[in-house]
């Protein structure tokens, strides 16, 4: 999208433009003209939406000026909208990294999950998202191998998709492999965009396989010995791949898993910021850090006055005020008034 | 000596805590797109009448302009701080998970910077609401608010300073954190890096307001600059109004540290009703006053979003009659005037300060917790005076 020309982007920019629209800054008034005109704050609107699978939707995007690209393999936090609350959740762009016009996202259903879910169901053209830069490091070697495998599980195909493609678009002349582990044959997602490219392209060889039906592992026979591996999936592919490939580029990914069960959850505390870990033990998350020896900021220790918000950019908190059980990224807790129910990482 | 109230007993103060949580809880699971739309809505009207009123006051020099856009400049100033600025800070919009409405990244349009003010309003004032000594809110540090107060000449110009005060009331807002009475006192060091704080932020706001948007109407620079700072003594005078009717008209109660001392959940929902008081108004009123007009409900519930107030006083004021306690409300001629008669009496060596009466020492406690040793014993409770 082209909202801006170079030289009005620039002139937005100033520090004394800065000043003027200060304290609350540029795309605070910028957006109210229309939300994607922004020049700090990365968003998109969505093009296009289809349904590959039962349990899936692919989403075309139109970014923003502010988002400044991506490379095949890595990942954007996307925030959504729904009920007054803000979701976010990583995606992998699922295009060329060549492509900067639009980008593409597809998104896996998950058992009870609120974004994936909502997304299936209300996501229509011009529906507002929120990005982040891109980021990860599950990228392909700069100088591209000869031999290439594409290997994926279930919704970790959206970044190897993306490095086929840019492989595509930069023409590449070497074999290579494009495996993709699916439950049924009806999980398969991109099977007909991969056997399009494969039509016309004979160095690509795709293989689909239904771990529930066919049952066959990955093995030395799957992908052979001369390829540069790249996989992303549960970690029982990522070990079978490392078994035949030990220096295989990797990416996992585990679904949270939340326990309520029990009072005092197992697990740890990571404190970012201060690069200190412990053990979960009881009480708030504010005397665990203190008890870890750090002294983030508070001030009235009964969840009133939000000097102790901080940010908790993983795992599951209940606050013990509300009661309320929340797992979000990149979330604002009050550490005063909540307690850890699995791993919790807290920027501070 | 835990804070109660006519002939409530503890049962009754737990109650009234377990009624006031069950409010809370309802109205936090009620919470959704509508909220975000009607702060979304306000902050819409917020930063078009600003750009309107920054546009009409570079031709400041054809007087209706003039007079538009200095009005329009106001009310975009007055919106920005209250309904906008002081309620998101609170954290009312943290759930939404919008970065534009995250109570620790908010900036608003006023010299104090937003960070200090996030520790003197939302964890001193909030947490020790009219606690003497406590809660620097009581007389800013530079009013004699209460009889508590010891009286010294410096108090003859009480109604003098409270006039500047309100006049200069950002500057006021902005060197509260700071604590400069007690710096100039010498019972408090000068904080240097809050100090710069202060200073960056002044400087920015005024830039803006005194030299840039100024300069750009080239030789209408006066008018520029006088609408600017009108609209910035309109906002002080509204925003000062406001909030010194929140807790100091007739019958607010104020409390010691002893009282405070160890309070339960009940016992401080207990102190912040009698602690506070409300103005009555109409719709636009409460909006212009970032409804701190509902200032007891505010109190209790300081971080559930604003426009939720008006439905939660009717609950609020029932609970009130049921168990007994005031409820402090007015028209803000009334609510102000009896501050600027408090005001005025307090200026008066003779009112308040009886020695034997003075249960609160001139020494700063540590904290509620550790009342200081040697503590003049209790001789009578204050007169309770319901609304």
């Amino acid at each position: 999208m082209r909202t801006l020309s170079p030289s009005s982007n620039r002139l937005l920019r100033n520090p004394l433009v800065d000043l003027m629209v200060g304290p609350h800054g540029i795309d605070r008034y910028l957006e109210l003209i229309r939300p994607t005109l922004t020049v700090h704050d990365a968003r998109a609107r969505v093009v296009d939406v289809s349904r590959q699978t039962p349990r899936s939707v692919t989403l075309t995007i139109d970014p923003n000026r502010a988002f400044t690209g991506f490379r095949a393999g890595q990942f954007v936090k996307v925030g959504v909208e729904i009920d007054g609350r803000r979701y976010t959740r990583t995606y992998s762009p699922t295009i060329s990294e060549h492509n900067t016009e639009l980008l593409e996202l597809t998104i896996t259903v998950r058992e009870g999950g609120i974004v994936g879910s909502w997304l299936r169901e209300h996501a229509r053209p011009g529906l507002l998202l929120h990005l982040s830069e891109a980021a990860g490091d599950f990228l392909m070697p700069e100088r591209r191998p000869g031999h290439v495998a594409l290997i994926s599980g279930g919704s970790g195909v959206t970044p190897t998709i993306a490095m086929l493609r840019t492989l595509m678009s930069e023409g590449h002349r070497g074999r290579i492999d494009f495996v993709h582990y699916g439950r049924t044959p009806e999980d398969f997602l991109y099977r007909d965009q991969v056997e399009a490219i494969a039509g016309r392209h004979p160095n690509v060889v795709p293989q689909f396989i239904a771990t529930r039906t066919e049952g066959r592992r990955f093995d030395v026979d799957t992908v052979p010995a001369s390829a540069h591996a790249l996989v992303c999936g549960p970690p029982a592919l990522i070990d079978a791949v490392r078994g035949v490939f030990p220096d295989a580029t990797a990416e996992t990914f585990t679904p949270p898993t939340l326990d309520v069960s029990g009072a005092a959850a197992a697990g740890t505390l990571r404190f970012l910021a201060s690069a200190v870990s412990a053990p979960i033990a009881a009480g708030t998350l504010l005397e665990q850090a203190e008890a870890a020896g750090l002294s983030p900021e508070y001030g009235c220790r009964m969840g009133i006055c939000h000097g102790c918000t901080c940010t908790k950019t993983a795992g599951t908190v209940k606050n013990v005020l509300t009661g309320v059980i929340s797992d979000e990224e990149d979330e604002e807790i009050q550490i005063c008034i909540s307690v850890p129910v699995t791993d919790v990482a807290l920027n501070i | 000596m835990p804070i109660t109230y006519g002939n409530l007993t503890p049962e009754d103060v737990q109650r009234l805590g377990e009624e006031l949580d069950a409010i809370r809880h309802r109205v936090v699971s009620e919470l959704g797109q509508e909220d975000v739309d009607y702060i979304r809505n306000i902050i819409r009207t917020q930063r078009g009448l600003e750009v309107a009123g920054r546009a009409m006051l570079e031709f400041g020099w054809l007087p209706p302009l003039w007079l538009g856009g200095t009005a329009a400049l106001s009310v975009a100033k007055i919106l920005d701080n209250m309904e906008i600025g002081h309620n998101v800070m609170h954290g009312q919009y943290d759930w939404t998970r919008d970065p534009a409405l995250d109570s620790k990244a908010f900036e608003w349009d006023t010299a104090c910077p937003a960070d200090q003010w996030r520790h003197s309003h939302n964890f001193m004032h909030h947490t020790y609401t009219n606690i003497l000594d406590m809660d620097r809110d009581i007389g800013y540090g530079i009013l004699r608010m209460s009889e508590e107060q010891r009286w010294t000449p410096y108090f003859l110009g009480n109604i003098l300073w409270a006039t500047l005060l309100m006049l200069l009331f950002e500057y006021g807002v902005a060197l509260h954190d700071l604590e400069s009475d007690q710096v100039l006192t010498g019972k408090k060091r000068l904080d240097l890096t809050m100090l710069r704080q202060i200073g960056a932020k002044v400087g920015r706001q005024a830039l803006k307001d005194y030299v840039i948007f100024p300069v750009l109407a080239g030789p209408g620079a006066p008018f520029t600059l006088a609408g600017n700072a009108t609209a910035n003594i309109v906002r002080n005078i509204w925003t000062f109004s406001i909030i010194f009717c929140g807790h100091f008209p007739d019958g607010v109660q104020e409390f010691t540290p002893e009282e405070a001392a160890n309070e339960t959940r009940g016992e401080w929902y207990l102190r912040q009703m009698l602690g506070s008081a409300n103005i009555t108004g109409n719709r636009l009123f409460h909006i212009m006053s970032g409804n701190l007009s509902f200032q007891i409900e505010h109190h209790l519930f300081p971080d559930i979003p604003a426009r939720r107030y008006a439905s939660i006083s009717a609950e609020v004021r029932e609970i009130c009659e049921r168990y007994g306690l005031p409820y402090n409300t007015g028209p803000l001629h009334r609510q102000l005037g009896s501050v600027f008669k408090k005001i005025a009496r307090l200026s008066l060596p003779w009112v308040g300060n009886a020695p034997l009466n003075r249960r609160w020492s001139a020494q700063t406690p540590a904290a509620p917790t550790q009342p200081s040793a040697g503590t003049v014993e209790v001789e009578a409770e204050p007169e309770l005076i319901a609304a």
